[in-house]
């Protein structure tokens, strides 16, 4: 007995959901992602948007100005809450930045194809979410200028930093995944900067992308060299990207609060990561693909697999939600049994009630495949994962140092202007410079796509 | 007036496809021409070893920069904490070495990837503005669709007009001088 199906690679299955819409050649992807660049012009939507984003920093500006001026105390933070929206800023931009990271080293190492057309953008997403993230543990030490006291350096007072501390990990993680991330964004570019600088009409963008190329001239010999420091990058990236977050999450983890001081943070706190940053790439590339008519390049299958990815580390992140419960219980420790306790009953219940809705409840409708293609839906649905995620850093931060182990150190907690006008301040930033990123640099990787297009053409000669 | 020199670097071949580039560095390699380069818009699987480039010294540079960093974090951190700055909290060990791995593995990434990519492009020799192949004027399309093939002219093989025929009857679409202009 016999039964026929067609294996896996054959073209009645692969052809269902392609990669790369039909008909392109090499010259017809690099066309399209260098003229974003190179030709188009400004549309009034990228105008209007790179103004507004403009506005919020000129906001941020004043706000951290403002931050300088007076202290620390313009925030709503006191004692005991002296993490305030600084630090849940923080944490929910570093998560953001997973994702970039995520797709472009542990989706490279996995061989996933779909990972060619959305990594670029990614990439510069983490960066700018790391440029946001790194402001807040500097304004929060309420005298940034002396922030140079946490690298270690000799100085007349004869102290060095206290390596024993999560804090000192944090600044050592964050500013190696900040500099990896970056030069493997820049080696990323370097063939497509070269491409650019060879289409250039303009003076000017000859020039910028000449010397940004270095001369790269897509030489056998330098490919070679290239793709064993991009493999070699991507193996090293993989293992950072998930120390980077644990070592956030041993910012917490390590210190005795209750509702801090457990092992399951650093998976949970990974995951929740790749959670947000997966929503947030979803958030930039529905836009994007639209904006620019890329509907080839980023397709229907790039968002489902995103959309697979947020739900799969959605369940995760749900798991991390019910094992602190249940080892707050199984413990038998009261103080993790009345944390638990005001999350769903004291004041601050209303955000946790919101934080379950947005990151457990609503991803659920991911199992639908209707849903999953749906852009509309899928957008609302990253606004709202993100948002989340947020409300779960908020969570963890404020509810527990409102509820630490005396009621003689209990307080309260509410964000004043200022708190706000830094976030939106930082929204902004990001924004800004990803309107500023897709008008200047390829939005999608011109030379990984030309590969994409050589491969498809051979699987149809096969 | 400058006196311009400009002397032969090579013959350039232009290919449709990676494929048939590929075959004709095969074959060019095989007639015994040593000094040949080729160049793709994306990297072509086994072109590089078909030109006869079999081994690359980046991943021992990162290694090394890998090593050179996890001592640096661990040595840092040691020195700091047990000798400089030796702090007694009720007797704990001043080489409290687990909460050093951290920072130990973050310098040992950190060391790893700037060696590699510092590495990778001084092996590369970029950046490097000028490099004769950039004169002939149809390899700006060879960051598009285009695939060259380059005989160098310090091959002792070569002969300009031997070496034009041989790359012509690998069917290149395409053949030009390479003149390198200093």
């Amino acid at each position: 007995m016999s039964v026929t199906q067609p294996p896996l690679n054959s073209p009645e299955i692969r052809r269902v959901e392609p990669l790369l819409e039909p008909g392109h050649t090499y010259a017809s992807v690099t066309d399209k992602i260098a003229a974003v660049v190179l030709t188009r012009p400004l549309g009034i939507g990228w105008l209007a948007g790179f103004t507004i984003t403009f506005c919020a920093v000129m906001l941020l500006f004043i706000a951290v100005s403002w931050l300088i001026i007076k202290g620390v105390g313009i925030w709503g933070i006191n004692i005991p809450i002296g993490w305030g929206f600084a630090i849940v800023n923080f944490v929910w931009w570093i998560g953001i930045g997973h994702a970039g990271t995520l797709i472009s080293a542990i989706l490279f190492l996995l061989n996933q194809k779909w990972r060619t057309s959305i990594n670029r953008f990614a990439e510069a997403m983490t960066l700018f979410a790391v440029a946001c993230a790194g402001l807040f543990p500097l304004l929060h030490t309420g005298r940034p200028w002396m922030a140079y006291y946490m690298f270690p350096y000799p100085s007349t007072t004869t102290f060095w930093p206290q390596f024993r501390s999560p804090l000192m990990w944090d600044v050592f993680a964050v500013s190696t995944y900040g500099t990896v991330s970056l030069i493997f964004w820049f080696i990323g570019l370097v063939p497509d900067l070269a491409t650019l600088r060879d289409r250039a009409k303009k003076r000017y963008q000859q020039v910028i992308f000449g010397i940004l190329a270095m001369g790269w001239r897509n030489s056998a010999r330098h490919w070679h060299r290239y793709q064993s420091t991009y493999l070699l990058l991507a193996g090293l990236a993989t293992p950072l990207v998930l120390s980077v977050h644990t070592v956030v999450s041993f910012d917490f983890a390590v210190a005795i609060v209750p509702g801090w001081h457990t092992t399951i943070f650093p998976p949970y706190f990974v995951a929740g990561a790749i959670y947000s940053g997966f929503a947030m790439v979803l958030t930039l590339a529905i836009p994007l693909r639209k904006a620019y008519g890329l509907e080839d390049f980023i397709t229907m299958r790039h968002l489902d697999n995103c959309a697979k990815v947020m739900l799969a580390t959605g369940l995760v992140v749900a798991y991390g939600y019910f094992i602190e419960f249940f080892m707050a219980f199984y413990s038998g420790n009261k103080f993790d049994v009345f944390l638990a306790e005001q999350r769903l009953h004291g004041p601050y219940s209303h955000f946790y009630y919101a934080l379950l809705l947005c990151n457990i409840l609503t991803p659920q409708l991911l199992w639908i495949r209707k849903v999953r293609r749906n852009v509309l839906a899928l957008f609302i649905m990253s606004l709202v994962i993100n948002t989340g995620m947020w409300l779960e850093r908020f969570v963890i931060i404020v509810i527990s140092l409102t509820r630490d182990f005396v009621p003689s150190a209990w307080g309260r907690y509410s964000a004043t202007f200022w708190d706000y006008a830094t976030l939106a301040g930082t929204l902004g930033l990001f924004f800004m410079l990803f309107y500023l990123f897709v008008r200047g640099l390829p939005a999608i990787a011109i030379s990984e796509m030309r590969e994409l297009v050589h491969e498809t053409d051979s699987e149809d000669h096969q | 007036m400058m006196e311009h020199r400009s002397h032969l670097y090579g013959v350039m071949g232009e290919f449709e496809t990676p494929e048939k580039l590929l075959a004709a560095a095969k074959k060019t390699r095989a007639a015994g021409y040593v000094h040949v380069d080729a160049y793709t818009p994306f990297p072509v699987e086994g072109l590089a070893h078909a030109i006869g480039f079999r081994w690359t010294a980046v991943p021992l540079i990162t290694l090394i920069g890998g090593i050179l960093g996890g001592l640096t974090g661990f040595g840092l951190q040691y020195w700091c904490a047990a000798i400089a700055y030796p702090i007694n909290i009720a007797g704990r060990p001043l080489n409290s070495w687990p909460a050093f791995i951290p920072i130990t593995f973050e310098l040992t990434v950190l060391g790893a990837s700037l060696f590699s990519v510092v590495g990778m492009f001084a092996l590369n020799k970029l950046p490097q503005p000028y490099h004769p192949v950039f004169n002939v004027e149809r390899f700006a399309q060879g960051s598009t669709d285009r695939f060259f093939l380059v005989i160098e002219a310090r091959d002792p093989k070569f002969d300009l007009a031997g070496s034009s025929r041989f790359l012509q009857e690998l069917s290149a679409r395409f053949v030009a001088e390479v003149k390198d202009e200093k």
